[in-house]
């Protein structure tokens, strides 16, 4: 217990985001249930109009913050340093900080649940209720009194802390600590996606900070930032959200496109067709991620000019985006084709993936987004991209490492069960939303009129929110059973190219007994152009170190939502404790011995 | 290919088969939701405006695009997976490292085909930005939480929720909130724009039909977002000028001794006339004017029909049926209810 609460291993912090963030998707899943249970029918099971306003808020904060980014980080975590021959990442307190961050504002944002009485709101659930983009001008203190939008944004700033954290330790990790002979057109296509994930997280988490910050203040302290009544304007608010947000859609889905990247060449034993271009073409995608943010905003009257300049902008990355799938079709064309679990997710991936950039194209078309923008056409656009590609695309990643992270193997059988429920499940869920949104039906709504003539898809979107509940319990299930099985997966059970199959699973706590010295892109390979590398030796042939473990960490964590519930509180001598806290923790920190 | 000799796992040596059957449930399924048939009142594929016209044509240029690119890459993916199946004793597969001429070629293409989509839509996106030519009818739309208030400054005239204008008029529409964001949409007439307070948004469009177009509020604005109905009658010249007319005349003061002269008085001794304004009775502006209440089609912001009973229902507890509703509920019972909901329904 005390050596996972203390843990610096890369390999157990990614195993507790894994443990973590997954049971933050399960809450996130659960309420997406309740959402599709009440729209199954026009008129609902009873969900309030209150209640449901914090289900969707919290689910799309959950699925976005809670449960995408950290799974995602989960896989930095653990494989990273693999990939690049390292022991560790660069700074492995700091990682275990980013965790614990993540983890305490994780259960500081859902104990508004319970929260109620505490607040005498006379219900039990403070949940945040004003979107998971909290617009403004709704979000101020005369539209939304009670705690709910405080948790909202003291739970994200505290969540920031830890993407920027994490961000900064893996671009450090990824640019400082590859094996010698790992250049940075050698690593891992994961890896390269990853890192310029971090790119985007140290780019982008400051502007929400900054819009978060104000936002505190017009609550806390009567400022007037996006009050037009105090000569402020609810229009910065959208460009500050999503300057930041569009830029998280990569964020969470570039990790995906890299576990593709691994996965298909592996399956189909070749390597990743076009891999400078896929690299590039990730970077491309992260650069025009930064100037596409206004397509949200098409319906706010931005003016002719900026419309066609962001439509514009927008449409562009349709390009490298289908560069990259016409690539994975490279590299499966040609190849022997396995049909593992991780592989069907993979080429699921695609052919959603697909369908959502599709549809992504016909709302950058600013004039088509005016009558789609705010409906379920939306929704259906956001589903296949995040659940049709960042969920798939995890999935893919979690059969295909989850061997490397505990040396067991999921159950191919169950994981085709839960394959093929997951894709009749989702297309059953998120396919009939485009015509339930095309017909006229708005997000974000309780209740509908039955005379929209949408009630047949709506219960239909339900029937498969359900089977993915079933499907998500059956892979549950499969991972829990793992954790009986002996420990006997192989180092390398899919006959990978790349260095984490190069040592045992679940690799020692040093990873590798030597460095190895990295000669080309595939290690593990023979190719045409060169044969495979030497297998490392069984046992360290000089004593390894290994960072201690250390309780600052933890301890430097706890302060920010101690500062958080004070402010919740307007109670300052909690807030200065909080402060306190973390600052001890730093300095303690700061001066740990470096032996344990 | 496999450099270490470790022990492989042979999970895919079975001969995999695409299992079609999971896609055709999924296929029939969704085929049956679509043949559900019936009116669709908010559909957008029903334009009866040149603004909606230009935005359906639109869309079903990039639907043509969208269904071509999507068949060739899935069919791409298809082959791809049938055909290079792994199996038994297959040779290795050649390690191609990629091929800088199709690189450039499927570069291009999505290119080439955006060429397509980038034209129109920066045609359309300034033929839509809301300029009404000269002469156009101008409305004035302020979005409250949750209802719809429109002003007419050319006809001096005002309405709620049921926003009425004349077919084949240019129409422009200045657009603002009291209070937090919104978004005026009746996808038949027009696409949406955002109501903000401070700042002042424009649509203008032209109806091409007479008729009852249904639309509600797109952005979520608090607990009843999705009540936040609205309605558009457009009307032929006539009907519409008629209409006018009786928005500039005061109501008729109830007959002496009548039901609706007892609603009156209840209305004036209770709370009513605290929010509300009726021409010649109260002129309070925190609710909707009911000045002409009788002559609309619906109440609550286009959420309940004007029935009697209806209106028995919101007044008595309107934060019942809207959640949120500044309305409390009203202290009234019995006969004075009966009372009020009739002289309500008397003001045409």
């Amino acid at each position: 217990m005390k050596s996972w609460l203390t843990t610096t291993d890369h390999k157990r912090i990614g195993l507790l985001y894994f443990w973590t963030a997954f049971s933050f998707f399960m809450i996130g899943g659960l309420e997406a249930l309740l959402i599709r249970t009440q729209l199954a029918r026009p008129a609902g099971i009873g969900v309030s109009a209150e209640t449901f306003n914090q289900l969707f808020t919290m689910h799309g904060t959950t699925m976005v913050f809670l449960a995408l980014m950290p799974l995602s980080a989960a896989f930095f975590n653990f494989i990273i340093p693999l990939q690049i021959g390292a022991r560790d990442v660069a700074f492995p307190r700091l990682n275990a900080f980013s965790y614990w961050v993540f983890l305490l504002g994780g259960l500081f944002i859902n104990a508004s649940f319970i929260a109620g009485p505490l607040f005498g709101a006379g219900r039990l659930s403070v949940a945040p209720d004003a979107g998971w983009f909290g617009y403004a001008n709704l979000t101020s203190r005369q539209f939304s009194p009670g705690p709910n939008v405080d948790f909202w944004l003291l739970g994200l700033q505290i969540l920031g802390i830890a993407s920027l954290a994490a961000g900064f330790n893996f671009v450090v990790t990824i640019l400082n600590m590859r094996a010698p002979g790992m250049r940075m057109l050698r690593l891992p296509p994961f890896t390269w996606m990853a890192l310029i994930t971090q790119f985007l997280i140290i780019t982008a988490f400051p502007v929400i900070t900054v819009a978060l910050v104000l936002l505190m203040f017009d609550r806390f302290f009567g400022t007037h930032f996006f009050l037009p009544a105090g000569g402020g304007d609810p229009i910065l608010w959208q460009h500050l959200f999503w300057m930041f947000g569009h830029p998280e859609v990569y964020i969470l889905i570039l990790p995906a496109m890299g576990i593709v990247s691994e996965v298909l060449p592996t399956f189909s034993r070749k390597p990743l067709f076009g891999y400078t271009v896929v690299v590039y073409s990730g970077v491309v995608i992260a650069f025009l991620g930064w100037s596409v943010w206004a397509h949200h905003m098409f319906a706010s009257g931005l003016g002719p000019i900026a419309d066609s300049v962001f439509a514009g902008t927008t449409m562009l990355i349709a390009v490298p985006t289908g560069v990259k799938i016409f690539n994975w079709i490279g590299t499966l064309w040609g190849g022997q084709i396995r049909f593992t679990t991780a592989l069907l997710f993979a080429v699921g991936f695609i052919a959603m993936f697909i369908i959502g950039g599709l549809s992504g194209v016909s709302h950058a078309s600013a004039p088509t987004d005016l009558q789609q923008t705010d409906t379920y056409y939306v929704v259906a656009h956001i589903h296949y991209v995040l659940f049709g590609g960042t969920i798939l695309g995890l999935f893919s990643g979690m059969y295909y490492w989850w061997p490397k992270m505990t040396g067991r193997l999921l159950s191919e059988r169950l994981g085709k069960v839960h394959f093929w429920l997951t894709m009749i499940g989702m297309n059953l869920a998120f396919f009939p939303m485009h015509f339930s949104g095309l017909l006229g039906m708005p997000r974000r709504i309780y209740t509908y009129s039955p005379e929209l003539g949408v009630a047949g898809f709506n219960l239909v979107s339900t029937i498969g929110a359900f089977v993915i509940g079933i499907a998500t319990l059956v892979f549950f299930w499969s991972l829990l059973r793992t954790r009986w099985q002996p420990v006997t997966a192989p180092p390398n059970p899919w006959e990978g190219a790349t260095l984490e199959w190069a040592i045992p699973s679940p690799p020692p706590v040093y990873n590798f007994t030597v460095i190895p010295t990295v000669a080309n892109r595939l290690p593990l390979w023979a190719t045409e152009r060169h044969g495979a590398m030497a297998p490392l030796p069984d046992r360290p042939p000089a004593p390894i170190h290994v960072p201690g473990g250390s309780w600052w960490p933890m301890i430097t964590a706890a302060g920010l939502p101690t500062m958080a519930i004070g402010a919740l509180a307007h109670f300052l001598p909690v807030v200065l404790l909080g402060v306190a806290v973390t600052i001890v923790g730093i300095y303690r920190w700061a001066y740990e011995p470096f032996e344990m | 290919m496999a450099a270490k000799d470790n022990v492989r796992v042979d999970v895919s040596r079975t001969p995999v088969y695409f299992d079609a059957v999971p896609l055709v449930i999924v296929a029939a399924l969704l085929l049956l939701t679509a043949c559900g048939g019936g009116q669709f009142p908010q559909s957008i594929f029903t334009p009866h405006s040149d603004f909606s016209r230009d935005l359906n044509g639109l869309f079903k240029n990039i639907f043509a695009w969208a269904v071509g690119v999507f068949v060739v890459v899935e069919t791409l993916l298809l082959i791809a997976i049938v055909r290079f199946r792994a199996r038994a004793g297959g040779p290795a597969p050649k390690p191609i490292h990629g091929h800088t001429a199709l690189e450039i070629g499927w570069t291009a293409a999505p290119a080439i085909i955006l060429l397509f989509i980038v034209v129109p839509t920066m045609r359309t996106i300034f033929a839509t930005a809301g300029n009404a030519p000269e002469g156009a009818l101008r409305v004035e739309v302020i979005g409250h939480q949750w209802w719809w208030e429109y002003r007419y400054p050319t006809l001096g005239i005002s309405t709620f929720n049921e926003l009425h204008i004349p077919a084949k008029t240019a129409i422009q529409l200045d657009m603002t909130s009291a209070d937090v964001i919104h978004s005026f949409w009746i996808p038949s007439l027009a696409g949406k724009r955002d109501l903000i307070q401070g700042r002042t948004n424009r649509i203008a469009f032209r109806a091409d039909s007479t008729g009852e177009y249904w639309g509600q509020c797109a952005e979520f604005c608090g607990a009843s977002h999705a009540n936040m109905r609205l309605r558009v009658m457009v009307e032929s010249d006539s009907v519409f000028q008629r209409w006018v007319d009786r928005q500039r005349t005061a109501p008729v003061a109830p007959a002496k001794g009548s039901t609706e002269e007892t609603g009156q008085q209840v209305f004036r001794r209770s709370a009513c006339i605290g929010c509300h304004t009726i021409a010649g009775i109260s002129t309070a502006k925190v609710g909707p004017e009911l000045s002409h209440v009788g002559g609309r089609a619906t109440i609550a912001g286009a959420l309940l029909p004007n029935t009697a009973e209806a209106l028995h229902r919101w007044i008595r507890n309107a934060p019942a049926v809207k959640p949120g509703a500044l309305m409390p509920p009203q202290n009234l019972q019995g006969a004075d209810l009966d009372a009020v909901v009739a002289y309500l329904q008397s003001l045409k």
